[in-house]
């Protein structure tokens, strides 16, 4: 397969895991707004910014915006073009990507990427947010998971589908840590830094929103019970085998998925990706949270994030070889002047 | 509910059949006659074709415009806001030709087609049609898209036009004229077939009862032929096309086909050259490359060789292509055939190279190099159309009959600064078919054109019907798609009714 595209696959299923995320972190949160009463203007900052920070993109942030309004962080994790990794933005890198490997997907997987990106194009997008943020969002993870379930049963599972695999599920694995990052952040009450204990009544709020950003609400009870506690919130996350977002699956599958793609079996490696992969996989199965509460909830959480940067950039280095994003406009005035003796 | 509504509303209000009031005008009209009556080959559509409500007709309309967006199926506009896609305008109305009149216009586009090879062979090798003084060598060595580069280059299988979309139009009397030859990078074969497609979603039972001859097999014509011309070295050939990206407005196309023939759709960027031979970049590692269906201009091919600036091409492909260890199509030096002044030449070609009279007549042409041409075209700017040699899509024309004095006095200046670069035409009054228009007549009269698409492999296919380009605007002579232009399926009948 070309380099360049397997790159495509890889970005367009990493952008769209992206933008299903982001409609998770942002939907829970205002859902959990209603919850709060007297919430004044510090402390509404206080609830949004941390969510800004999961993204990574503080800084564009505060390039675009004064203040970490809802409006504000809604509308750049939402619609804000200018902000690349907005859910738009997202969706429409994935359906560029997908333009540049519409080959290797199938009709039913293009038609539904290229409804989602004119839905999200179009202001009837904007209307339906507005009428009901919920439904909204509930229309892209719908989208995002048909998605899914066209690339399982549509796709042939070659080797392209394993790099749009890594793809989507080093996105999972980074937007699960930021999901738990954001709520380590906030010394809101003592126990939320991370430390055992009983969380007050807003953290246990907190918490729960934690588990349904990521649909894990109710294998979580099933497993620990009605009680939220972080240390429980956490390990569930990070270390469940089973659950489809927990950290430990995701990495799991990535490792699996970059083995598809060079036939070498688990246990040994052929390139740096794989190495770093299979120890991070291993990591997660033997690490215990009284480990990470020891070292810092935070601190372990940012080193997970960096080490899945590496796996990316080393599999880059493995199969891509040249880098391929961010055209010059030059190249693209190019692209356009091409006679094509166009009907 | 919807359903019932519909009936009573028909009920109360009496319907006019579609196409009851349509008038052909003072055109030659493809579907009917001055009279008004249909045409032999129309009339089993047009019965059916009645039996539809307005209701019913726009609904399938709406489908079919949304069936577009959809799936994609989109090109870009230049000079528009970024990234602009728009749906090429489809009109649900076919146009059809009976069986003896494609019959006549097949051998006339293999008789061109091949003239037009013999041509670029002579002109890259031994000139003799220069020699014999048929063609003034000055026109030949003077075009902008004569690669000298590549005189006594032997092309794999001696073919330079491999694929070829030419243009036909109708005058008043629909007698068929050639308008233009597109010789390089002939696009909009994917409408034909995507047209096609949605029209035997939309119409089915009209479809098989009108015996109407298939076009799906382009891809596979085309992919035989690539593989025809492959190296004779390479055993198990392997196939790429090559497209400018995907900011360029034919990419769907370029898309569409690479995944109809199966084969990879590569990037300059994806292509690298080592001891010339050319190989792809994939995850595996470099893998060879044999054949390449270009969609990239000859300027832009290799930076070593030709444009320098260029960020689309391949360094060293064109020393591979020397070498014998890769073949494109269409061969690099074909643009010459494109140029408007060599179209006044053809006629002269078919005569020369075949000894036979040309089947398919050109539009009258002047030059305004010829002394008597250009005084003639200078005194009748107001009635001729002006058109840049080298220029295409509607593009650096003059329109003299609705053009303004000031756009007249402009092409003056350039006419007699540099008279090689144009020609004029009469304006030809373009046949029209009734379309489907906005407004109380629902369906009107819009000038149309044809461009039939030819694959020159181990023998000349010409696939039948070809893309039916309509001026959607009243008025409008000016099919391109960038200008306002849309499509209609274009049927060839297996018999003439």
């Amino acid at each position: 397969m070309l380099s360049r595209v397997a790159n495509s696959l890889y970005w367009m299923s990493r952008y769209i895991e992206r933008a299903e995320n982001i409609a998770r972190i942002v939907d829970v949160n205002l859902q959990l707004l209603l919850d709060f009463r007297n919430l004044n203007e510090e402390r509404l900052a206080r609830h949004w910014l941390p969510i800004v920070q999961t993204t990574g993109d503080e800084q564009q942030f505060f390039q675009l915006h004064k203040k970490a309004t809802g409006d504000a962080v809604t509308e750049f994790l939402v619609f804000e073009l200018e902000n690349p990794n907005s859910l738009v933005s997202s969706i429409c890198q994935a359906r560029e990507n997908a333009r540049m490997a519409r080959d290797q997907i199938t009709v039913e997987y293009w038609e539904e990427l290229n409804r989602l990106y004119w839905f999200v194009k179009t202001p009837q997008a904007r209307k339906a947010w507005e009428e009901s943020p919920s439904d909204f969002f509930q229309q892209i993870k719908n989208s995002s998971l048909q998605l899914l379930g066209l690339s399982y049963a549509t796709l042939i599972h070659n080797e392209g589908w394993f790099f749009a695999q890594v793809g989507k599920f080093i996105e999972r694995a980074d937007k699960t840590s930021r999901i738990l990052d954001v709520r380590c952040q906030v010394p809101e009450g003592a126990p939320a830094d991370g430390r055992e204990g009983d969380a007050n009544e807003a953290d246990a709020l907190e918490w729960s929103a934690i588990l349904r950003s990521c649909s894990a609400w109710d294998a979580y009870k099933s497993l620990y019970g009605a009680e939220v506690s972080p240390k429980l919130v956490a390990e569930f996350l990070l270390f469940n085998e089973d659950f489809p977002r927990s950290m430990r699956f995701c990495v799991s599958e990535m490792n699996r998925a970059l083995r598809r793609i060079s036939g070498v079996a688990e246990g040994r490696f052929c390139n740096g990706a794989e190495k770093l992969a299979g120890r991070l996989a291993a990591e997660l199965q033997f690490s215990t949270m009284d480990e990470i509460f020891a070292q810092g909830l935070h601190e372990y959480l940012d080193g997970l994030q960096g080490k899945l940067n590496d796996i990316g950039s080393a599999m880059f280095d493995a199969y891509i070889f040249q880098k391929f994003d961010h055209l010059g406009d030059e190249i693209m005035v190019q692209q356009e002047e091409q006679q094509q003796q166009c009907p | 509910m919807e359903c019932f509504k519909m009936s009573t509303k028909t009920k109360s209000q009496p319907t006019r059949r579609l196409l009851e009031s349509y008038s052909p005008g003072v055109f030659f009209d493809e579907m009917v006659d001055a009279q008004g009556r249909a045409r032999p080959h129309y009339q089993q559509f047009r019965e059916l074709f009645q039996t539809l409500t307005k209701k019913e007709f726009e609904n399938k309309r709406q489908a079919v415009d949304l069936a577009f967006l959809r799936q994609g199926i989109t090109f870009n506009v230049y000079g528009d806001s970024a990234g602009a896609e728009k749906i090429f305008p489809f009109d649900l109305l076919p146009r059809i030709i009976p069986a003896c009149e494609w019959e006549k216009l097949e051998r006339g586009l293999v008789q061109r087609i091949t003239a037009l090879n013999l041509f670029l062979h002579d002109i890259y090798h031994e000139q003799k049609i220069l020699k014999d003084g048929v063609i003034p060598p000055f026109y030949v060595l003077s075009g902008k898209h004569f690669r000298r580069e590549f005189v006594n280059f032997n092309v794999p299988r001696d073919i330079y036009i491999h694929i070829c979309g030419t243009d036909l139009i109708r005058d008043d009397k629909g007698n068929y004229l050639v308008l233009e030859d597109n010789g390089r990078c002939p696009s909009g074969v994917s409408y034909v077939l995507e047209n096609r497609r949605s029209m035997k979603r939309t119409f089915p039972v009209m479809f098989e009862r009108s015996g109407v001859r298939p076009v799906e097999h382009y891809p596979q014509d085309l992919l035989k032929m690539l593989h025809f011309i492959a190296p004779p070295a390479a055993a198990n050939p392997a196939v790429v096309l090559l497209t400018p990206g995907s900011s360029n407005s034919a990419y769907f196309e370029h898309t569409y086909l690479a995944r109809q023939m199966g084969i990879e759709i590569v990037e300059g960027r994806d292509l690298l050259v080592r001891d010339a031979r050319v190989f792809m970049r994939t995850t595996k590692g470099l893998q060879p490359v044999h054949v390449i269906y270009r969609r990239i201009d000859d300027d832009f091919l290799d930076p070593t060789v030709f444009r320098r600036d260029s960020l689309l091409g391949v360094p060293g492909i064109v020393q591979a292509y020397r070498a014998g260890n890769v073949s494109l199509a269409n061969s690099i030096g074909t643009g010459i055939a494109d140029d408007k002044v060599m179209y006044y030449f053809v006629p002269r070609m078919i005569k020369y190279y075949l000894d036979q009279e040309p089947l398919l007549p050109n539009v009258p042409t002047y030059l305004a190099s010829e002394e008597a041409d250009q005084k003639y075209i200078l005194e009748n700017l107001n009635k001729l159309v002006v058109k840049s040699a080298n220029e295409s899509g509607g593009y650096g024309m003059l329109m003299g009959p609705k053009a303004s004095q000031a756009e007249i006095e402009d092409f003056r200046k350039k006419i007699q600064a540099e008279p090689r670069n144009f020609i004029a035409q009469p304006m030809v009054s373009l046949s029209r078919h009734p379309t489907r228009v906005d407004g109380d007549h629902y369906f009107e009269g819009r000038h149309v054109d044809l461009r039939p698409y030819i694959v020159y492999g181990e023998k000349v296919v010409v696939a039948p019907g070809g893309l039916t380009r309509v001026a959607l605007r009243k008025g409008s002579l000016v099919v391109n798609s960038s200008q306002g232009g849309g499509s209609k399926d274009t049927w060839v009948l297996y018999g003439d009714q």
